[in-house]
């Protein structure tokens, strides 16, 4: 669903108030805690586009991208990585992964959201 | 009977071959493709050392004396087998300071002495220019032998002349040296046709020996048994098999002596140490050198006895390795001997005037014309020809007045024995020689004082006493001493009898000299310049040594136009801008744009001079177009010092390397920790954050949320806050524990009540969470302790414990017993445990096991490694481990007081 926006953050708080934000907005939002829980959640919910975190357990953000980015289905969907690691060789792995943005916490919550709309259009 | 024409044109023919030898080595050395620039030559060309005198005359020793003749190769086997480090050290130090003599060599290594070099050469001519003239007489004593044979007596002095064939020979030997020993006036480029020749000529030398011996052993006997057997029937000749009781002190005598000449006579120093072409050379020395001596010597033996047992007194025993195959009609045998004793007096007769004359050139002659203003030397636009000149000169002074001895003297005492005698005067070297490269305290005063002291006694104990034998000094004089009184008689010297003169002399003289040399050495002090040379010489093989920086040494300017002029002057325009573009190339320098000359160029161009002239004389005229000075006697004293230190310090450095590079390994480890540590305090810095600014906008964006939906977020903000706090407070403590800045309050407190009070401030923990907590606590005596710190670690184990079983039937068992005098405190949880392989690593820094699980309280990370660190500070441990039943269990234990 063209509309529809996955969250993948081992952070509760971090994906309540994403949650919370891009449902305002008028997006549908799928969530999921770590690596694999995304790639189900892909394959389940077809989201138009993935906010994913980097450091997670079992597979982190990198290797969630790269697998999307592998798959002959999703190769299209749009990536924006959210990161507490903010140096340029960090941001640089996340571009190299396939990701389309990336996005260093703290974030501004408009700035997300604007990203979102980058991608996806006004819902 | 040999026709006298056929073996004066062989004899010609023979020397005419060793000009075209020395004339090939010479062209493919300026080829570039040298001849001689291989071990085995180099120590063939050492062989020099076996001359006429051994080649006919160890076999007369053998045949009056037995073994008497080997103490005279032992010698030079022990110097090689043993003390090579001492020869590839002189060899060395030869090469790096472009040695031309021994003469140079000492005067180099005290302070660039010109006065020790003069004495030195005065020495060498004294002693050793006689030997030459023994050369002459054993090609004219031999000559006769072949001519006129069966009567072998006739004395050189009845021959004419101009018809004496020992001039002819005198005359080529005088050539050859000229042509071949003076072609080039830098000495760095070696007499390359000389000492091919030589080399060559100790192959025939050998070859003519063996051969003759194979004959007197294997064809007029049977073998050595045979002739050793039928020896042994003599009485007279049994004898000769075994040392006698009283020889040992000559024997041991004889070889020290030896080892001392073959160290120091001029000619083995030319061969070994100046003529060098690659120092590892001398390593094929160490075997082959001893090789060619037991090759030379094996039939001396059996010729002396055959040669006693064939003609008895009637045949002087010096002549017995020609006498044998003659008496045999053996002519090309016999013409082979002469023709092998020939080849040892020439490269004798060759190597020692070569050596003689520099010597005389650069250490006597030219420091004394550099004085002579009025000579106007120090104006004359070349010296390189006046230098070839003087060499010339002395070459043919040399020989022709080893010649005139030889007519003069020829059959005197004196001559006959001046082989030891000159052995002895080549040992007064030594002491300044070996002494000055192991013992930096000698000085040149010392050296002096021990040079002539020695010299005097040899003087006084063994020439002069010779001459008196030879009827040109009143007989008493060698019979009574001076002047009738007995402690000065010359063979037994303040009262010491009893052994042979040679022995006699070395332990006088030697004893003079060694005392001389370190008393005065003791007593004196150095001149910059002497301390400066003394180290260069004894640390010369050191890595650390000051030989790479000498030119540290001399402070001061000269233009290089007037340096370039002056090398110009004593080695000629090619070589001078050859050594010159070679320094300029080497340091990426364009001389066109240096005009002053750094103290670098200053010394290449000293030890370029000195090459040509000698060192003390380069110094001299180095001193003349340089301004500034070596630096002063304490500055060089500093430099040296600290090198000195350089050199302690090296092998504490190589210890200290490596644990430099194990401590570097470590600090690498440990930045590359800091980095990951600095790395997860950020990122775990960054998330609280990230909620606690996206929720701050959320709210401050929608001003009209409902009040239960503000209250959650609040609150969120408010635990991530929380959070954020304890992180940072957290991170503050684990630095100053580990930067160990934390301060410690260690007063005696109850354990358990400092128990009692964890619990109660994790009360609402457990409360909250419906978990329960049993306790056990034992009522242990006080303890010294950090309260606050020790409470920390019960509070973080039970926090932990909290987080990590389910709620509502969450259990907790808190249990306090003595452990020893001290404690040991132990927090089960029934939760899932831990995984075996994060056992230990759960107290690692920010390693949090159990992310997995969903809406987990986070802890920071680092609430473990403080524990762990803060028990291990209170000198007790903590560990973790699952309990029977599942679920983890931490221990901690800790003794009644703290480590002091």
């Amino acid at each position: 669903m063209a509309r529809s926006v996955l969250v993948v953050d081992d952070e509760p708080n971090i994906v309540l108030s994403l949650e919370y934000l891009l449902k305002q907005v008028g997006y549908d939002v799928h969530v999921a805690r770590d690596g694999e829980a995304a790639l189900s959640a892909i394959a389940e919910h077809r989201p138009g586009l993935v906010l994913l975190d980097v450091m997670m357990p079992k597979r982190d953000g990198y290797d969630v991208c790269r697998t999307i980015r592998a798959s002959a289905d999703w190769a299209d969907m749009p990536v924006i990585m959210l990161t507490a690691r903010g140096s340029d060789s960090d941001r640089q792995m996340g571009m190299d992964a396939g990701a389309n943005e990336y996005i260093t916490k703290p974030f501004s919550t408009r700035d997300v959201v604007e990203k979102v709309r980058h991608f996806l259009g006004i819902p | 009977m040999i026709s006298g024409p056929v073996v004066v044109a062989i004899s010609i023919a023979y020397l005419l071959m060793l000009f075209a030898i020395a004339w090939i080595g010479d062209r493919r050395a300026a080829q570039g493709r040298s001849l001689i620039d291989n071990p085995t030559t180099y120590v063939l060309s050492m062989a020099v050392f076996c001359t006429s005198w051994t080649f006919y005359g160890s076999v007369g020793r053998a045949a009056q004396g037995g073994l008497a003749f080997l103490p005279i190769y032992l010698g030079p086997t022990l110097v090689v087998a043993l003390s090579s480090v001492i020869i590839g050290k002189m060899v060395h130090i030869g090469r790096t300071h472009r040695i031309t003599s021994i003469a140079d060599f000492i005067s180099a290594r005290y302070g660039k002495s010109p006065v020790l070099g003069g004495i030195v050469t005065i020495i060498a001519v004294a002693g050793i220019m006689p030997y030459i003239s023994l050369q002459l007489k054993a090609v004219s004593t031999t000559l006769t032998a072949v001519l006129d044979w069966p009567n072998v007596s006739s004395p050189i002095t009845t021959i004419p002349v101009l018809g004496d064939t020992v001039l002819l020979v005198a005359l080529f030997l005088a050539a050859f040296a000229i042509l071949f020993g003076t072609r080039h006036i830098d000495a760095s480029e070696h007499h390359q046709g000389m000492v091919l020749a030589i080399a060559f000529e100790s192959v025939i030398k050998l070859v003519a020996f063996l051969a003759v011996g194979a004959f007197v052993t294997y064809h007029l006997h049977d073998g050595f048994a045979d002739i050793f057997l039928k020896a042994a029937d003599n009485p007279d000749l049994r004898r000769l098999f075994t040392l006698q009781g009283s020889a040992y002190g000559d024997w041991v005598a004889l070889v020290v002596l030896s080892m001392l000449a073959f160290t120091c006579l001029p000619r083995q120093f030319q061969v070994t140490v100046v003529e060098n072409t690659n120092r590892h050379h001398v390593d094929r020395m160490v075997w082959l050198f001893p090789l060619y001596l037991l090759a030379i010597n094996i039939f001396v033996l059996p010729v002396a006895l055959a040669g006693r047992m064939a003609f008895g007194d009637s045949v002087s025993p010096d002549l017995y390795v020609l006498a044998l195959p003659l008496s045999q009609g053996a002519e090309a045998l016999t013409l082979l001997v002469f023709l092998g004793g020939l080849s040892a007096a020439a490269s004798m007769v060759i190597v020692e005037t070569i050596a003689l004359s520099t010597m005389v050139c650069n250490d006597l002659v030219m420091p004394l014309l550099l004085r002579l203003r009025w000579l106007g030397l120090s104006s004359r636009a070349d010296l390189s020809g006046l230098l070839l000149g003087i060499r010339r000169v002395t070459m043919a002074v040399v020989i022709l007045l080893g010649y005139a001895y030889v007519r003069l003297i020829g059959d005197s005492y004196a001559l006959a024995t001046i082989g030891l005698t000159s052995f002895a005067a080549a040992a007064q070297f030594a002491p300044a020689l070996i002494g000055g490269i192991l013992w930096k305290g000698a000085t040149e005063k010392g050296a002096l004082a021990g040079l002539l002291a020695g010299f005097a006694i040899w003087l006084y104990t063994l020439l002069l006493p010779n001459f008196a034998r030879s009827g040109w000094l009143p007989v008493e004089f060698a019979e009574q001493g001076l002047a009738g009184i007995e402690f000065l008689k010359p063979y037994a010297l303040f009262g010491l009898s009893g052994l042979e003169p040679v022995t006699h002399s070395l332990v006088w003289s030697m004893l003079a000299n060694i005392g001389a040399y370190v008393l005065v050495s003791l007593l004196t002090g150095h001149t910059a310049l002497e301390r400066i040379q003394a180290s260069l010489f004894v640390d010369a093989l050191r890595p650390t040594g000051p030989a790479h920086g000498r030119s540290r040494f001399w402070r001061g300017t000269a233009s290089v136009a007037e340096l370039r002029a002056l090398c110009v002057r004593f080695v000629g325009l090619d070589g001078a801008d050859r050594a010159f573009a070679q320094w300029a190339g080497q340091r990426g320098i364009d001389l066109n744009n240096l005009s002053e000359a750094d103290p670098d160029l200053v010394d290449m161009a000293e030890t370029l001079l000195a090459g040509a002239i000698g060192t003390a004389s380069a110094r001299v005229m180095v001193a003349s177009v340089s301004k500034g000075e070596v630096v002063g006697l304490d500055e060089v004293m500093e430099i040296l010092d600290e090198a000195s230190q350089v050199i302690a310090y090296s092998q504490r450095l190589e210890a200290a390397t490596a644990e430099l590079k194990d401590a570097n390994k470590r600090l690498q480890e440990l930045d590359h920790m800091k980095d990951d540590f600095i790395s997860t305090v950020t990122h775990e810095l960054r998330t609280p954050l990230t909620s606690i600014r996206s929720f701050s906008e959320i709210l401050f964006d929608n001003p009209e949320m409902n009040p239960d939906q503000r209250q959650e977020f609040l609150s969120i903000v408010i635990k991530e806050s929380e959070r954020l706090t304890r992180l940072i407070n957290q991170v503050l403590d684990m630095a100053k524990l580990e930067s160990g800045r934390m301060t410690w309050t260690i007063r005696p407190a109850s354990p358990r009540a400092l128990v009692e009070d964890s619990i109660a401030a994790t009360h609402a923990l457990f409360e909250d969470k419906g978990v329960t907590l049993e306790t056990d606590l034992a009522d242990l005596p006080e303890m010294d302790t950090d309260a606050d710190k020790f409470m920390q670690v019960v509070l973080n184990l039970l926090s932990n414990a909290v987080k990590f079983v389910e709620p509502g039937s969450g259990r907790v068992s808190l249990g306090l017993a003595a452990d020893g005098d001290g404690l040991r405190l132990r927090v089960a949880d029934n939760g899932t445990g831990l995984p075996s392989d994060s056992l230990e690593k759960v107290f690692d820094r920010f390693l949090q096991v159990g992310d997995t699980m969903t809406n987990k309280p986070k802890g920071t990370g680092l609430g473990l490694a403080i524990s762990k660190t803060i028990v291990e500070h209170l000198g007790g441990r903590i560990w973790a481990e699952n309990g029977p039943q599942g679920g983890a269990v931490f221990t901690v234990t800790l003794p009644r007081q703290p480590p002091s």
